[in-house]
């Protein structure tokens, strides 16, 4: 067994958030007559606009929060927030929000001919059967999870 | 072509969309306050609850045949509506959004599609990514554009959400079984005259001669007319500025002090002001009303308007609070409890054209004030900023008892899902 240096497997790449949800242009501060050119004006970039990078169609977007542990090993995990697109069609193995018998729930999609399996990230639950008999809807397709990071002990 | 979409049952659908247990049940909304039912769904138009019935008048039915009752929750039904009119607009360039679940859209150039095809991949895709439902009528003018979705809402399954009328054979057929009170722009009185002279339907109404039609409904009725003869007269309108403005309420309880209607006239003068503000505008009449609870027959009953010209065109907040609060002492009497109250300022001109008055004029400072309250109020929200004369405490809250959580618009009243 290797042990490798945590840097090196994780490349962090830092860059500035934007809490703004309109478009940011660059602002360039340097005047004609303030000497020697700063070199980074050339490379100024956008900065970056999570509404754009994390939602694809916010006319089908919503927001949920979770409540529960059936879907940890999917990286869904209780008091995360999900983003969910209801425009995107339901395929296999997609993390779905459902709607079966009364009660919304978030699986694993493993749609099949006749069945669709609703497959927990968890091997203490059991997987669910829907079939004709029971009032199911797809709700929407989760994108991404926003979650704070766990702190350990130390 | 011109096509209608129209959301089914708006309110109670945005209800639906994020409580599917609420699908095939029935469900009512309530004013603001909660005083009485303005949206229902199907099913609870089956049981016979009536439009705008008072609430507590209905408690038991509502009880009895199960019905969930919410709240109004315009947040909700602003954002949804926000969605829907966002992706109607991907589908067709021109679009006049008729109202909070209506829009009206124009098709140029489309010739070489099939509407039906068009109008079902509009109306599953509005489902796909709302949730709300609706109705799609695509006819040659506005007016058949109306009938055409009228026809698609009522047999929703046989025409698959979307009906088009573009044939003659069509045209009369959606005509004919269109009764006459049905029709848009006939109004009841409109409509009991026409029913007076045999016209029963849409169809009828089409074979009266024109002059008849010019002299008894003038020639907004002979457009009409000429609109259900499938001859385009109107045009998509654009976004237009609202002609009058009104902040209305009934109070959660009676109110017997005139310091207690001046507090809530204020306020009402406020929100008119700002609105006005917002669009770029000014009134030149302030009308003030206050009447008691027209359903205790048991106690006197009151009620009075009046309106006030306005010195010179004008949106502060300052003078229209002077103006609404002078009204109020005229119309106010001792000895009543009143109920309800509203203001509403009209003569609405363009902030950009006003007229002077040659002895008075506004003072200077008001302009700049109100930019600044504006300015501060839309950055902290929740209009923080208030007059001296306004309510300092927040008493004044609505009743809002079965009021759904904002789900689209507040990150901490999003869904809830139990994995």
């Amino acid at each position: 067994m290797q042990i490798i240096p945590l840097y090196n497997s994780l490349e962090l790449q830092l860059f500035k958030a934007d809490t703004n949800t309109a478009l940011a242009l660059p602002y360039i501060e340097q005047g004609i007559n303030a000497g020697f050119p700063s070199p980074a004006d050339d490379f100024l970039d956008i900065s970056i606009d999570l509404n754009k990078e994390l939602i694809q169609n916010k006319d089908a977007t919503y927001f949920a929060r979770v409540n529960g542990n059936s879907m940890i090993d999917a990286g869904i995990n209780d008091g995360d927030l999900l983003i969910i697109d209801k425009s995107i069609k339901p395929s296999n193995g997609k993390a779905a929000v459902c709607f079966i018998d009364g009660e919304f729930t978030i699986k694993w999609l493993n749609i099949t001919k006749d069945v669709i399996w609703l497959t927990p990230a968890n091997k203490n639950f059991k997987p669910i059967k829907v079939t004709k008999d029971n009032d199911f809807l797809i709700f929407g397709i989760i994108t991404y999870i926003i979650k704070k990071p766990l702190s350990c002990s130390p | 072509m011109f096509a209608l979409v129209d959301c089914n049952n708006f309110y109670a659908s945005c209800e639906r969309a994020f409580n599917p247990a609420l699908e095939g049940k029935p469900i009512v909304v309530l004013s603001n306050n909660d005083g009485c039912v303005i949206a229902r769904s199907n099913e609870a138009k089956a049981v016979g609850v009536p439009m705008g019935a008072a609430a507590f008048q209905f408690k038991e039915l509502f009880i009895q045949h199960k019905i969930s009752v919410f709240s109004s929750n315009y947040a909700l039904y602003g954002d949804m509506s926000n969605r829907v009119m966002n992706i109607l607009a991907t589908f067709c360039p021109d679009m006049e959004i008729y109202s909070i679940d209506e829009a009206f859209l124009q098709f140029n150039g489309f010739e070489l599609f099939d509407y039906t095809t068009y109008g079902i991949k509009m109306s599953q895709t509005v489902k796909q990514w709302t949730g709300i439902p609706v109705s799609i009528g695509f006819a040659p003018t506005k007016g058949l554009s109306k009938i055409a979705n009228k026809i698609a809402k009522k047999f929703p399954k046989e025409t698959n959400t979307v009906y088009v009328i573009d044939s003659e054979e069509k045209r009369i057929k959606a005509l004919k079984w269109t009764k006459i009170e049905d029709v848009w722009g006939i109004g009841f009185q409109h409509a009991k005259r026409l029913q007076n002279v045999g016209v029963k339907t849409a169809y009828d109404f089409t074979q009266l001669p024109d002059d008849w039609v010019r002299k008894h409904l003038s020639v907004v009725g002979l457009r009409l007319k000429r609109e259900l003869e499938g001859i385009p007269t109107l045009a998509l309108d654009e976004v237009k500025k609202k002609k009058a403005i009104a902040t209305t309420r009934s109070f959660d309880k009676n109110y017997t002090q005139f310091a207690q209607l001046k507090e809530r006239v204020s306020t009402f003068a406020v929100t008119c002001s700002e609105k006005l503000r917002k669009q770029q505008s000014c009134c030149n009449l302030v009308m003030v009303f206050v009447h008691t609870n027209g359903h205790r027959k048991d106690l006197p009953q009151y009620s009075r308007s009046i309106v006030i010209k306005t010195n010179y065109p004008t949106n502060s907040s300052i003078e229209i609070i002077k103006l609404a609060n002078k009204g109020l002492e005229a119309i106010f009497k001792a000895g009543y409890s009143y109920k309800k109250a509203g203001v509403i300022v009209m003569g609405i001109t363009p902030d950009s054209a006003t007229q002077l008055n040659l002895f008075v004029k506004e003072h200077p400072k008001h302009k700049q004030l109100m930019h600044v309250m504006d300015k501060l109020n839309n950055n902290i929200g929740q209009k923080k900023l208030k007059f001296a004369c306004q309510d300092m405490g927040r008493t004044w809250k609505m009743n809002q008892e079965k009021l759904s959580p904002r789900y689209t618009t507040r990150l901490d009243e999003v869904i809830t899902i139990s994995v």
